[in-house]
């Protein structure tokens, strides 16, 4: 079976900014003007002669968003269960060579993390760790889902890469949602920026989201780090990327994430910046064409950007959260954590940000139900 | 007028006095859902069970449906299979004791058409665990004979792809269904403005189902309204009995004119 790693060569990157690069003004007004937007219309739609074009992009993406979605925002929080990493990501304040503390949460801890979201009306929850399976590995992740997932209306994962064998146990476990964010889809940045660990099997972690889907997730969630490479570019993979797995696991839903990178002491700076103006058209581009897909925004983002984009296709967002293990609960350490975040608003806070948009706010949008059976519940 | 004031719609031994009902997903707020509830004159609400905690009275969007008022129709949206369905549909009764379940088998999200074959599985076991079942599918008459078979309720078939509010994009299909049917017909998912109601409605449907169109429109009030009328102006020209294409006036050199001639 192929992968969509046998699609990536080194040179597609650059491939694709040259099919960028010769895009014209009627081929944005050709896109525009389509009743279906199809995914090899991304070159097009992130071009910079679509700039031009924005407001119109924009508009059509806030349309297609309230068809699919309504006037709804699921809100979401992360939970770090463990910080322990063997890979030296440059970009990642949990990298290995990191002189940090290194915190791993016992299911009791992780149970009071979920118990502190739930009393804020969390129920959509992502579990995240580093890469140290001999540290924390599957089963510590499994026995936390299983105790989690009857009070978690929604269990997703943003764990290291596994097999299709892992992910069935997760899946068993309760677990409904993978998250795999690919970082970079230029193989030779790739291979600078992640100077060490099992990380650095770039083909690996790829297709580590398709068996994912063979495992049967019900949500598939990609990313890419987004500052690395030429984001333009970037986002053309991504929508190779969500084609294909929308393609190959049609039961699943795409999920598709813009996370800037936000620089940590030491580390890799901004390669290439991302305006507001830029992430915006990602946004409103992915939504054309993916209209079905979930659109995620964290709390990387500042407050004032998170609450204009809401309305151009943003459907998912966390709030409240923290990105340090057993960060709930008590005074703010985000220094501490894997990454600093912008909008520090508590979940209440960010809820009547949502309505004041004229926007629900959605604290449980899946039921356990429908990946366990009751006896689990 | 009489005709129309003794004209109820019944399913399952319950009578409605409304034709028209109202998904509660995708409104800005539970308040400005419940206004377009009061608003379209419905009397059967649905609501996706994946949505609400079901056994949780103080949930927000539940607590904002008045069950004094409309009866509410829990639905399976999400589910992919039969097993995930029927396992819905037993939650949800065994938390309020509603029986009344809107069959949603949609296998892929993205244009969320319904599974004929897991959904006539899943009504064939809803049905004999005394559930009232009213399955979501397609415009498919011979699915739709097999669901009545089996004990369904109604059948919902679609007008066009869910959420799309492209109208009566499978007409035909729809007028067979309504001709067959022994049971009511409620046309369900692609309904995109009251004229769209009021054609299901005129061609014989007993009712319709609106959610996206009312609650993403610029005023869900209004368009609430609209929806009410539409319906009942559908229905009241169905009951009128249209005059329709084979009444128009004959062709004025008849084809059938030589036989007289000869006689």
């Amino acid at each position: 079976m192929s992968t969509f790693s046998d699609h990536v060569s080194a040179d597609l990157p650059r491939q694709m900014a040259e099919k960028m690069a010769s895009v014209d003004e009627g081929a944005v007004l050709r896109v525009l003007a389509s009743s279906r937007i199809k995914p090899e219309d991304a070159p097009v739609l992130f071009s910079p002669p679509a700039r031009k074009y924005l407001e119109q992009l924009a508009q059509k993406s806030r349309r297609l968003t309230l068809e699919r979605f309504g006037r709804a925002v699921t809100l979401y929080a992360p939970i770090y269960l463990s910080s322990a990493c063997t890979n030296q990501c440059s970009y990642c304040g949990f990298a290995a060579h990191r002189d940090i503390e290194r915190i791993k949460l016992s299911p009791e801890q992780a149970m009071q993390q979920a118990e502190i979201l739930f009393e804020q009306g969390l129920r959509h929850w992502l579990l995240l760790t580093g890469e140290a399976p001999s540290v924390y590995g599957m089963d510590d992740i499994c026995k936390v889902a299983r105790l989690l997932r009857p009070k978690a209306a929604s269990l997703s994962v943003e764990i290291f890469p596994t097999d299709l064998a892992g992910y069935k146990n997760l899946a068993r476990a309760g677990v409904d949602g993978l998250v795999i964010y690919q970082e970079t889809y230029d193989r030779d940045l790739y291979a600078r920026i992640h100077e060490a660990g099992p990380k650095r099997n770039f083909d690996f972690r790829m297709s580590a989201i398709e068996h994912g889907g063979q495992a049967g997730f019900r949500t598939l969630g990609i990313g890419a780090l987004l500052g690395l490479a030429h984001a333009p570019v970037e986002a053309c993979m991504m929508a190779a990327h969500g084609a294909y797995l929308q393609k190959r696991f049609p039961q699943a839903r795409l999920a598709i994430s813009f996370p800037r990178l936000r620089p940590v002491p030491g580390g890799t700076p901004v390669l290439h910046p991302v305006s507001d103006a830029d992430l915006t058209q990602l946004i409103v581009g992915m939504r054309l064409m993916f209209p079905d897909a979930e659109l995620v925004m964290s709390t990387r983002e500042p407050a004032p950007l998170r609450d204009r984009l809401i309305p151009l296709g943003i459907t998912r967002m966390s709030a409240g959260s923290r990105t340090t293990p057993g960060g709930y609960g008590h005074a703010d350490d985000a220094e501490k954590g894997q990454f600093v975040t912008e909008d520090q608003r508590s979940v209440f806070e960010v809820a009547s940000a949502i309505r004041a948009a004229g926007y629900d706010v959605v604290y449980k949008d899946f039921d356990p139900a429908l990946v366990v059976d009751s006896d689990m519940l | 007028m009489a005709q129309e004031q003794n004209d109820v719609l019944t399913i399952a031994g319950v009578q409605f006095s409304s034709r028209l009902f109202v998904g509660t997903g995708k409104f800005a707020s539970p308040e400005i859902m419940a206004q377009a509830l009061e608003a379209s004159g419905t009397a059967l609400v649905t609501a996706a069970l994946r949505r609400v905690d079901i056994s949780d009275p103080s949930d927000s969007l539940l607590s904002a449906i008045d069950t004094e008022r409309y009866r509410l129709m829990p639905n399976t949206s999400g589910a992919r299979d039969a097993a995930e369905a029927v396992r819905l549909a037993k939650l949800a009764k065994a938390a309020t004791g509603n029986n009344w379940i809107k069959l949603e088998v949609t296998p892929e999200p993205n244009h969320l058409l319904p599974d004929p074959v897991e959904t006539l599985e899943a009504a064939r076991i809803l049905v004999k665990e005394g559930f009232v079942v009213l399955p979501y599918i397609n415009a498919d008459p011979v699915l739709a004979r097999h669901l009545e078979d089996v004990g369904c309720a109604t059948v919902m078939p679609l007008a066009a792809p869910i959420g799309t509010g492209r109208g009566l994009k499978t007409r035909d299909q729809l007028g067979i269904i309504i001709e067959q049917a022994n049971i009511p017909v409620v046309v369900d998912a692609g309904i995109g403005l009251p004229s769209h109601a009021s054609e299901a409605m005129e061609l014989g449907a007993d009712a319709v189902l609106v959610n996206t169109a009312i609650a993403i429109a610029e005023d869900p009030l209004a368009m609430a309204k609209a929806f009410k009328l539409g319906v009942r102006a559908g229905r009241m020209a169905y009951l009128a009995g249209p005059a329709g294409e084979s009444h128009r006036a004959s062709a004025s050199s008849p084809l059938t004119g030589f036989l007289e001639e000869t006689a």
